[in-house]
């Protein structure tokens, strides 16, 4: 709930903001709005029209970031899920430690989970074919937990980030080829509630 | 006591075998017919009707006690059939002869399942059934045409006989020495025709007992994961599959599943009674110990939840659990006793600590550590001291698994190549052989009860599946075939 107030106060100010960067000029946008859209097209003939609203555009491109960040917010945890924020870490081959890729994207999912303080997330650990079924499960268990030490270190609290193994269960690439193995020896965050 | 009048006279035993095919409803049972025999003993019995089957028993548990101690005494002479010098025994296994048409489809797959059976523990030499097509068959025990088989070379020839009234059936069965036309081994079974593999079964068991001192494996199972029921796990993005735990035959017959909660369940272990599975289940989340009690219908949980816990093994004398958990933080070894109490931490290190076997003792167990960089195999005392390596010229090695006696070796999976081979570590004399040559890759070797047997994973025919083969690498059977399928576990 108050993570809702503080995201819409947010907006409020943005939008108050580019209000007032555009200045005199803040009425304009409602007649704005129905050029790009494309109302015109349909009605065939007269093009000459457009010319003159094109200055009146500007107001209107930071509205869209304040609706972006609005929509993470209301999308499902599904919806959320299938086209993550989040990025997968990847780990070398038998290796549990995070390179520096790998920390540049824990640190980026970290500021993430910053901008919505209120998620819980699951890093799960994953492994390629190559390790065995029985050492992948402690394997993945390693990666997960590496990550979750970076994330606490970034000043993420430890009960919003809980970690599984799943081995070499769950490839993500069902191929035989170092791609398909590199892809698969990642850390893989999933949002749990929000 | 006269052992030829026994093995050549009229002994007939009423065992009551076979069963409905519910799992849940079947149990195997230690009857008085099995109390005088010393190493494998069960008869796969209806729960409620016990009592009512096991009348006359009493009647033969002397011959069933020459049957077990036969070969150590002198009289075995007339008992046990030879080969030449050498070479094992010829076997034949003519088609059981079906009393009536409707006992004809027991009396085929009996013949099959007790060839396959005899031929399995490779003591005996069996003759292929396609070379018996000139030797008359022999609808009675006194028709045995001893003088074909002579000439087909055969030591041993087997007579059987299958009738079948509603859904019980008698199987009659007898092996006649060839050279002496004595038979050696007479019984009769009585029971439901639900199962007929189970009669070949425990003929072969007994026949492998009688003539070679021999425990064989013809009724114990195998348990495994599998992805067969091909279903999806709910609540995720991506598709993933479930695994769920099944049991089966020895041979991969008569698969059936164990768990039904269509999330990940692996690693699945026979208790030592082979009453019990314990696995490792998501069905919280997280990987955690389960037990299904099978022939109960009865699900516990020793570790109870809060705690990720992972690849239980049972002690050999199945009190304790041996398996790998984060609880501190880092993949160690804990051993519970088998209710959940008495959690007593095996391993220290910062290093992985995972995939434990007990030794035949339950004083030392087995396992994989990372401690020097890559996974080799170690050694430590029950009690979590005389840590030593055991594995030095491996590139990576997981899944020690430690043979019953009086073999005293591990196997395990060596990283060969792209993939793994099973290798074998003789504890003796610290030498390593191998088992598998590179076909696919091979995995999570398991030993059958009798140490003469591998069960393991293999990717040579396409998926993963299970396959079983000799502790000398020979005799390869592929056991399963639908979906993939996981980590085997040889039942007692």
């Amino acid at each position: 709930m108050r993570g809702m107030i503080t995201r819409a106060s947010v907006v409020l100010v943005l939008l108050s903001l580019t209000a007032a960067a555009a200045g005199c000029a803040r009425r304009q946008p409602p007649l704005a709005q129905p050029a790009p859209p494309g109302g015109p097209p349909p009605t065939t003939a007269p093009a000459p029209t457009p010319p003159p609203p094109t200055t009146e555009a500007l107001p209107v491109p930071p509205e869209p970031i304040a609706i972006a960040e609005d929509g993470i917010s209301a999308r499902s945890i599904e919806d959320l899920n299938r086209d993550s924020p989040f990025k997968p870490a990847y780990f070398p081959l038998d290796s549990a430690e995070l390179d520096d890729a790998g920390r540049a994207v824990v640190t980026a999912n970290a500021s993430v989970l910053r901008t919505y303080p209120a998620w819980m997330i699951t890093v799960e650990g994953h492994c390629d074919e190559r390790g065995t079924a029985e050492y992948n499960l402690a394997l993945g268990e390693r990666r997960a937990v590496a990550v979750k030490t970076y994330l606490l270190s970034l000043g993420i609290a430890g009960d919003r980030v809980r970690i599984v193994s799943y081995g070499k269960e769950f490839p993500f690439d069902p191929g035989h080829d170092e791609r398909a193995w590199a892809s698969n020896r990642r850390a893989h965050f999933v949002i749990t509630s929000k | 006591m006269n052992m030829r009048n026994l093995w050549s006279g009229n002994l007939t035993t009423f065992a009551k075998a076979g069963s409905r095919s519910d799992p849940a409803r079947q149990r195997w049972q230690d009857g008085p017919l099995w109390r005088t025999v010393p190493v494998v003993r069960r008869s796969f019995m209806r729960r409620r009707k016990v009592s009512g089957y096991l009348v006359a028993l009493a009647l033969v548990a002397g011959g069933l006690q020459a049957s077990g101690q036969a070969p150590q005494q002198p009289s075995e002479i007339a008992v046990v059939i030879s080969g030449d010098p050498g070479t094992p025994p010829r076997y034949a296994v003519p088609d059981f002869v079906a009393a009536s048409p409707e006992a004809a489809d027991a009396a085929k797959t009996i013949t099959q399942v007790l060839f396959d059976d005899l031929a399995f523990e490779r003591e005996f030499y069996l003759i292929p059934r396609d070379t018996y097509a000139t030797i008359p068959a022999a609808r009675t025990p006194d028709q045995v045409p001893f003088a074909s088989w002579r000439e087909l070379g055969a030591d041993a020839v087997v007579f059987g006989s299958v009738s079948r009234t509603g859904n019980d059936v008698r199987v009659e069965v007898r092996l006649f020495n060839i050279r002496t036309q004595q038979s050696v081994f007479s019984k009769e079974y009585t029971g439901t025709a639900a199962n007929p593999r189970l009669y070949a079964h425990t003929i072969a068991d007994e026949i492998h007992q009688q003539q070679r001192a021999l425990r064989g494996v013809a009724r114990t199972k195998l348990a495994f994961s599998s992805d067969r029921n091909r279903e999806r796990m709910v609540g995720t993005v991506e598709n993933r599959d479930v695994k769920e735990v099944y049991m089966a035959d020895y041979d991969g017959a008569n698969p059936r599943r164990i768990t039904t909660n269509r999330q990940l369940n692996l690693t699945p272990v026979w208790s030592p009674d082979a009453r019990a599975i314990a696995y490792t289940s998501y069905r919280r989340g997280y990987p955690d110990l389960f037990v299904a009690l099978i022939y109960d219908g009865v699900q516990q949980e020793p570790t109870k939840g809060g705690t990720q816990n992972w690849l239980p093994m049972y002690s050999p004398d199945g009190t304790r659990i041996v398996f790998t958990s984060n609880r501190d933080g880092n993949p160690e070894l804990y051993v519970i006793n088998r209710d959940g109490s008495g959690l007593r931490r095996i391993t220290n290190h910062p290093a992985i600590d995972t995939t434990p076997t007990w030794s035949p003792t339950g004083t030392q167990i087995a396992f994989t550590s990372d401690r020097a960089g890559t996974p080799q195999i170690y050694i430590v005392g029950a009690d979590g001291l005389n840590l030593r390596r055991l594995t030095t010229s491996e590139s990576y090695a997981d899944r020690p698994t430690w043979s019953p006696a009086p073999f005293n070796e591990i196997a395990f999976a060596a990283r060969s190549g792209p993939g793994y081979d099973i290798k074998v570590y003789d504890l003796a004399t610290g030498t390593t052989r191998q088992v598998t040559f590179g076909e696919g890759s091979n995995e999570s070797p398991a030993y059958a009860p009798n140490g003469r047997h591998l069960a393991f994973t293999s990717t040579r025919a396409g998926r993963v599946q299970i396959f079983t083969i000799g502790r000398d690498g020979r005799g390869v059977k592929q056991v399963t075939r639908d979906g993939s399928n996981f980590t085997p576990s040889w039942s007692n």
